[in-house]
């Protein structure tokens, strides 16, 4: 070959190169998990694209049941499953984020009810009102009046909830403790005792906790037990300071309780933490109740393997969060959107989806027989309790302010200053304000 | 050599300016064109565009471009969080590049002294550098399994089972050296890299100078000191800024070994959690901008150096 012949063979290369990257970059962004996305067309109501974090678990057999029902519903739709892994979402929101401003919305997406909807992506403008569906499917008259204030804003509601969770969750080993002689704790002194004699005999992270996010949740239901649900709706809604004396209490008795956890949380994800209490190496933990989804697919049994509580000092409240989808503004396929969120909505949906998440209905009709023994006790007590929202879980905080704490957070973990933490903590109220 | 003489052969054309515009030249041109335009737009644009959000108040899913002027930069000289970044950038840095040279010097001074089955060896040492960061650090997640007590695992409980007790420890969980553990898989992935570098570059050495050195009387270690180190220090001042740049830009090795956490925080983690969890696009774009110029700071004197360099010759 001439060194002209070369030279071209080389650019056609390297041409060929960039078209080929192209192309993967569109798959790797809409393929994963089950289903085989395409690349994205445009126009047509043959497919709704769906947007979710999950992608392991019961959170996806959850979601995969859902799309059953779908399927039979809406046979003629196909269904696009734009799911992106990673802990609690934080990967997804990420990817969600830069097709929301690349003008490329999935046609729904998975959302926490609460600020994270709100202050997110209403006031940027990004979701549909959904009033017209509530009225139509005559939801209003099935779902939780408490819920319905947190996904509206001036009046409108934005999303389809298809269940709730619990935030305050102790989960326990019933064999560790009743060798040891310890009761379920009830009350904040309770647990700090029950993590002393487990101590005292021998384990040495009796509070099984994982990566960060996991320890921002603990971090809520201390706060919450330590504060009550008074103080701890206060300081959402800015009638409690952050410097004031509750909350230098609720932050010294977390940083006591971080003193019992594992040395090697930051190496552990949620489930390896919930693992550690199976395996009788932690006495409790202190998850949602997502967990009880993980523990039955391990196939343990409850009140056997695991037990449950509320977080100690919370009986009677109920710190939940609610998973929901949104119609994105402009949509590709709004009509499919709609038919999917519709069936997000219906009881033949969410009766399909929450015994496998692990989660019960946000419906209050749900068929009672379909839910485990776990699930028909936080039925109750969805019905009984007071609720307040979540921080990790996007009920009471938006991102911005999330984040902020967050780094707070992470700061406090290395050099655990309950003064200059709180001090992080005011900050982050003006800085995401 | 080979690239000087190169260079002599093609000044002639280069001066001949009358022949510049030839078809060839066009056609050259056009071909270049469309990299040209991409790396314009998508380079340089976009680095024109993260300087102009960096000194906005952009916060929110929403582009602001309300001009803050330096702010965004300010905060973060007083951000505690951002102080740890360069903190644990600075400890990376140092691990990584020295663990990096010293291995790499090492195993090439090794291959170079004419052990059977060089070639073999060669691509063992090499291999480390094909795989991802994200699969270094899942791997080396499970190698470096920090637990302690009944749950020993990984690397910890290879010490424990060979009696090597003091050794065993909660690697990157430890308090502000953690990363230093980190920077251990970084280690073990570049320097083959390293390596090969050295190696060509002893390669390079002419024998006659190291025996020249032996017949004065000089010892092995005095010709290598005296003789072969002076001769292959451009290599080791391209190994450095080569290591420097890829440890102040480290993202996927940490995010896989040990999640989002603010005790092996870097600019880059940080950059990507307030940009896309937290929404402050301002903050983040200053926080790139912060890392180009630390990179730049690095490889622009080594580029202008090699530049004058070469048009001395």
């Amino acid at each position: 070959m001439t060194a002209k012949k070369v030279f071209r063979f080389v650019a056609v290369l390297l041409a060929l190169t960039l078209v080929a990257a192209a192309c993967g970059d569109d798959s790797t962004s809409t393929t994963d998990g089950d289903s085989t996305a395409t690349t994205l067309s445009s126009g047509g109501a043959d497919e709704v694209e769906v947007f979710s974090w999950w992608t392991g678990g019961g959170e996806a057999a959850g979601l995969d049941a859902m799309i059953a029902v779908f399927a039979n519903t809406d046979p003629d739709i196909t269904f696009v499953n734009s799911a992106v892994a990673g802990g609690a979402g934080t990967n997804a929101r990420a990817v969600l984020a830069s097709r929301l401003q690349a003008n490329d919305p999935p046609d729904s997406w998975q959302g926490h009810a609460g600020q994270e909807l709100i202050g997110t992506y209403v006031a940027a403008d990004q979701i549909e009102p959904l009033n017209f569906l509530y009225d139509q499917e005559g939801w209003l008259d099935v779902m939780p009046e408490t819920l319905i204030p947190l996904i509206s804003d001036g009046g409108n509601i934005y999303s389809v909830p298809v269940n709730i969770h619990r935030a305050n969750v102790l989960w326990t080993n019933p064999t560790v403790l009743a060798d040891n002689g310890i009761d379920v704790p009830a009350t904040l002194d309770d647990f700090f005792a029950a993590l002393d004699a487990l101590k005292a005999a021998g384990m040495d992270a009796p509070l099984a906790m994982g990566e960060q996010w996991t320890s921002m949740h603990l971090m809520e239901t201390i706060m919450l037990a330590s504060m009550g649900a008074d103080g701890w709706n206060g300081l959402w809604d800015g009638s409690v300071s952050w410097d004031s004396a509750d909350v230098t209490a609720a932050l010294e008795a977390f940083d006591k309780v971080l003193g019992y956890t594992n040395s090697d949380a930051s190496a552990l994800s949620w489930q390896d933490a919930g693992q550690l209490v199976l395996d009788g190496d932690a006495a409790f933990n202190i998850m949602g109740d997502w967990a009880e989804g993980f523990y039955r697919e391990l196939g343990m049994e409850p009140n056997v393997d695991f037990g449950w509580a509320p977080v100690p000092g919370t009986a009677g409240l109920f710190q939940f969060l609610s998973d929901s989808f949104v119609l994105a503004k402009n949509a590709p396929h709004r009509d499919a959107a709609i038919a999917w969120l519709t069936v997000a909505g219906s009881l033949e949906g969410q009766d399909a989806f929450n015994p496998v998440k692990g989660s019960i209905p946000a419906r209050s009709d749900g068929d009672r027989s379909l839910y485990g023994e776990y699930l028909l006790s936080a039925m109750d007590d969805w019905a009984s309790d007071t609720v307040v929202g979540s921080l990790t879980h996007g009920v009471v905080a938006n991102d911005s302010w999330k984040s902020e704490i967050d780094s707070a957070l992470g700061l406090f973990l290395l050099d655990r200053d309950v003064a200059a933490f709180q001090t992080a903590l005011v900050a982050a109220q003006t800085a995401s304000g | 050599m080979a690239v000087a003489s190169a260079e002599k052969t093609a000044r002639p054309t280069r001066k001949s300016r009358g022949n510049f515009f030839t078809l060839q030249h066009w056609w050259g041109i056009l071909w270049v064109l469309p990299s040209l335009i991409a790396v314009m737009v998508f380079v340089y644009g976009f680095i024109g565009w993260t300087a102009r959000v960096s000194v906005s108040a952009w916060k929110g899913l929403l582009a602001d471009y309300t001009y803050v002027g330096f702010q965004n930069f300010t905060d973060l000289a007083s951000d505690q969080r951002f102080a740890i970044d360069v903190q644990n950038t600075a400890i990376f840095t140092v691990v990584f590049v020295l663990g990096c040279l010293g291995l790499g010097l090492g195993l090439a001074i090794l291959l170079d002294k004419g052990i059977r089955a060089e070639g073999f060896y060669r691509s063992l040492f090499l291999f480390p550098m094909a795989i991802s960061f994200i699969v270094t650090g899942v791997v080396w997640r499970w190698l470096m399994n920090p637990a302690q007590g009944d749950r020993l695992s990984g690397l910890n409980l290879v010490f424990d089972k060979l009696g090597l007790d003091f050794l065993v420890n909660s690697w990157h969980g430890t308090p502000t050296w953690g990363i230093a553990a980190v920077a251990i898989p970084a280690v073990w992935q570049m320097s083959g890299y390293t390596m090969a570098l050295y190696l060509a570059g002893l390669r390079a050495v002419p024998e006659s100078l190291r025996e020249a050195a032996r017949v004065d009387g000089a010892s092995e270690l005095q010709v290598y000191r005296k003789v072969v180190m002076p001769l292959i220090r451009p290599v080791t001042l391209s190994a450095i800024i080569i290591l420097g740049h890829i440890s102040l830009k480290v993202f996927d090795l940490i995010i896989a070994m040990a999640g989002k956490q603010v005790a092996l925080d870097v600019p880059a983690i940080y950059m990507w959690t307030t940009t896309f969890d937290g929404f402050f696009f301002g903050r983040g774009a200053a926080i790139g901008i912060v890392l180009l110029l630390s990179v730049a700071v690095l490889v622009i004197p080594y580029l202008w150096y090699t530049l004058r360099q070469e048009s001395d010759t």
